[in-house]
């Protein structure tokens, strides 16, 4: 409840005003409809429904082999590809028991971080845009164009890669990639400082974000929220860290969470600030991966002949951009999955909403929308 | 500019038969300049505004190489573009809209502002109508616009547009008080409402080097400025308080529904309302058509471009808030309103009548 609002406000009671926000909305981060119970300006109700970009993501995957599901995997979180596919080539290698050379785990660190980066720009900047700023929305996109560049040097596109293949990936670093992605790390470190400058520490923008749409720790964790939105609670639980998948445990990095610097614990501009801190950390993954990487080596050596895994069942989760990115393929024994169960991280985050919306006004439920990060192409599926 | 005019029809034999023939003429005749002046101004500053935004983004804005399909070198026939579309695109009103009160509302609100430049002289002799209460009047035909946006909202029949109307008119009818009271302390120091006396009282210099503008005069007149000019852009709805037309909330707030020609005129009154804003501004602190040189570069068309520039200035100020500041809250923006601004703005007349009693 926005206790703070009703403190200020006081409690006036009108007649009550059914909105639709979406789906066709400039702020609902893809087609979502909310529909809002409105006192004036006060929401009173949030119901959000969601179905809009499903495309049977899961039904798809049971009538196709395991590498044609790839492709499918990039369009589920169109924001974070390479996660996705990192996340469901992670799955299938632990049902298959296939182990990747030590170079194909470099380079999935390499492009998920660097994904990661490209995640949290647009979250960053579109958040921005959700509280009015439009500057800093633009710059964010400047900073993730690069990025994308880089990506469709490495494998032709800039938004669904199907770069990440089970037990390698589809093609080495190209000549200069590796030297290019440094420049690019070397311009993009100090551009996070234009960040904090231009947006973190603005006044009106602590003003709108600080305070609002407060998730406390035990809400987050009983709604089975995740990623930067559970640390901007103050959890300190990143599955790099706690189920170490692939080579993270190798790295020296930080897990950021929110502190209530400038509001309450878990609010708006906690989960901002557990963002940008992120890309700090991405970064620095990054350029030890990139210091360590052995250079030469086949990407596709251990890419199975084919893909048949035997009986059974696997449960896999990874830590994509917006959070606990599970992957539940059950097998029998053919080419394709008889289960595929995908556990979006976003959909848990937009589950939450109405109990940490409510009591607030319009504009502020259009920045909790944007501090959640959702992509509905995850939710949907 | 109507009194030169009558001036001169009186001496044409057949005109000075028929006063009232006379009157219309001449009204019409100072009425067309500032006609085309809002029209120029808008295209000019959409242009402006466009180059500013995309210089402040790190972009290049509207480009292109000459005439034909690009906009003209540097984009510089963008807005010309932009104006052919809009007056050639289809005029929609919804099923459901209100259909007298949709079509009057962009035309109330352009009136409004119309009249208001009427008021506004660009130098001692360009006025369209010289008023001994000028500032008043202008305050008060401001205020006119209001009624255009709540109309807009109502009549449009659509939840965005009436969330954008009631917060335009919570905000515009808020803001024009503290607007008002820090446009007092400058009356308090000239004694009168009319622009001629206002920007006489501010001629010569301070301190030697100063010219005697009145935001220079003391301490309470340069706070009283920056009053007025936040309170004045909150008046004419830009970021950081374009809550009406916040477009990541609201959609398009009030002119969702409007498009082509009706929805043109609110985006010209935006415009001519900013210029309005910066003119006022200008004329009350920063010493309209004077020089920052005192006794060099005055008068005529020389005034003229001092009160340009000064009104641009303001204008790209008012852009440079756009492109760098978050939207407040509604309930923020009242807050800021009455908590802040109106004690302030109190204040300043307070302390601007102790210092030219006592300190002077």
């Amino acid at each position: 409840m926005g206790v703070a609002l009703e403190k200020e406000l006081g409690t006036v009671h009108g007649e009550e005003m059914i909105l639709n926000i979406g789906p066709q909305h400039p702020s609902t981060h893809g087609v979502l409809r909310l529909r809002v119970k409105t006192d004036g300006e006060i929401i009173t109700e949030i119901i959000p429904y969601i179905g809009y970009l499903h495309r049977c993501f899961e039904k798809h995957c049971e009538n196709l082999t395991y590498e044609q599901a790839i492709p499918f995997t990039d369009r589920c979180d169109y924001i974070g590809s390479m996660n996705n596919n990192f996340g469901y080539a992670v799955a299938v290698e632990q049902l298959m028991d296939i182990k990747v050379s030590e170079k194909v785990e470099y380079m999935r660190v390499i492009v998920a971080e660097m994904n990661r980066l490209a995640s949290h720009l647009l979250a960053i900047g579109t958040f921005g845009l959700d509280v009015g700023a439009f500057t800093p929305f633009l710059y964010c996109f400047r900073d993730r164009e690069r990025i994308l560049d880089l990506f469709e040097m490495l494998c032709g596109a800039r938004l669904l890669y199907n770069y990440i293949w089970i037990g390698g990936v589809s093609h080495d670093f190209p000549v200069g990639w590796v030297e290019k992605t440094y420049d690019f790390l070397d311009y993009f470190e100090p551009k996070i400082a234009e960040y904090n400058e231009l947006l973190t520490y603005n006044k009106i923008f602590i003003e709108r974000s600080a305070d609002v749409g407060v998730i406390p720790a035990e809400v987050a964790i009983s709604y089975g929220v995740t990623g930067p939105n559970l640390r901007g609670s103050g959890v300190r639980w990143d599955i790099r860290k706690e189920e170490t998948y692939g080579i993270y445990d190798r790295f020296d990095f930080d897990v950021p969470i929110g502190t209530g610097a400038m509001g309450s614990l878990g609010d708006c501009w906690d989960r901002y600030y557990v963002r940008l801190r992120e890309l700090e950390e991405s970064v620095k993954i990054t350029r030890q991966a990139l210091d360590s990487m052995p250079r030469d080596g086949d990407v596709h050596a251990a890419v199975p002949k084919k893909i048949r895994p035997k009986a059974g069942h696997v449960y896999s989760r990874t830590e994509s951009p917006r959070g606990d990115l599970g992957f539940y393929i059950a097998s029998d024994g053919s080419d394709t999955p008889i289960r595929l169960k995908m556990r979006s991280p976003a959909f848990t985050a937009l589950s939450c909403l109405d109990e940490i919306a409510r009591g607030w006004m319009i504009s502020d439920v259009i920045a909790i929308l944007g501090s959640l990060d959702i992509v509905l192409g995850e939710i949907d599926r | 500019m109507v009194d030169y005019l009558l001036d001169i029809f009186s001496g044409i034999g057949w005109l000075s038969a028929s006063p009232n023939l006379a009157f219309v003429l001449a009204v019409t005749l100072s009425g067309l300049p500032i006609f085309l002046f809002m029209a120029v101004n808008a295209l000019v500053a959409v242009y402006a505004e466009r180059k500013v935004s995309a210089f402040m983004q790190d972009r290049l804005g509207p480009m292109g190489q000459g005439v034909g399909l690009h906009a003209g070198k540097w984009g510089l026939l963008q807005t010309v573009a932009d104006a052919v579309k809009l007056l050639t695109k289809e005029d929609i009103i919804p099923a459901s809209a209100d259909r007298k009160l949709f079509i009057l509302a962009p035309f109330i609100l352009f009136i409004g502002c119309f009249v208001a430049f009427a008021g506004l002289p660009f130098n001692e002799h360009v006025v369209a109508a010289d008023f001994n209460l000028g500032i008043f009047y202008i305050l008060a035909m401001g205020s006119v616009g209001v009624i255009g946006v709540i109309l807009a909202g109502y009549s449009s029949n659509n939840k965005w547009s009436l969330y954008g109307a009631m917060r335009s008119a919570a905000q515009i009818i808020s803001y024009e008080i503290p607007a008002g009271l820090s446009l007092l302390a400058v009356i308090m120091l000239t004694g009168s409402l009319a622009f001629r006396d206002i920007v006489a009282a501010q001629t010569g210099t301070t301190l030697g080097v100063l010219p005697s503008w009145f935001i220079f005069d003391n301490p309470f007149t340069f706070f009283a400025f920056w009053l007025f000019f936040v309170a004045g852009v909150a008046e004419v709805n830009r970021t950081p308080f374009d809550l009406p037309e916040a477009e990541s909330e609201l959609v398009a707030g009030f002119h969702t529904e409007y498009s082509g020609m009706r929805w043109s005129f609110f985006f010209l009154t935006e415009y001519a309302n900013m210029f309005i804003v910066a003119g006022v501004a200008a004329l009350a602190f920063l010493g309209g058509w004077l020089s920052p040189f005192p006794g060099y570069f005055e008068g005529g068309l020389w005034g003229i471009f001092w009160f340009m520039s000064k009104a641009a200035f303001l204008i790209f100020i008012m852009m440079w808030f756009r492109w760098t500041f978050p939207r407040l809250r509604t309930d923020q923006l009242m807050r800021m309103c009455w908590k802040f601004f109106m004690p302030a703005s109190f204040l300043t007349i307070v302390g601007v009548g102790i210092w030219d009693l006592f300190i002077r």
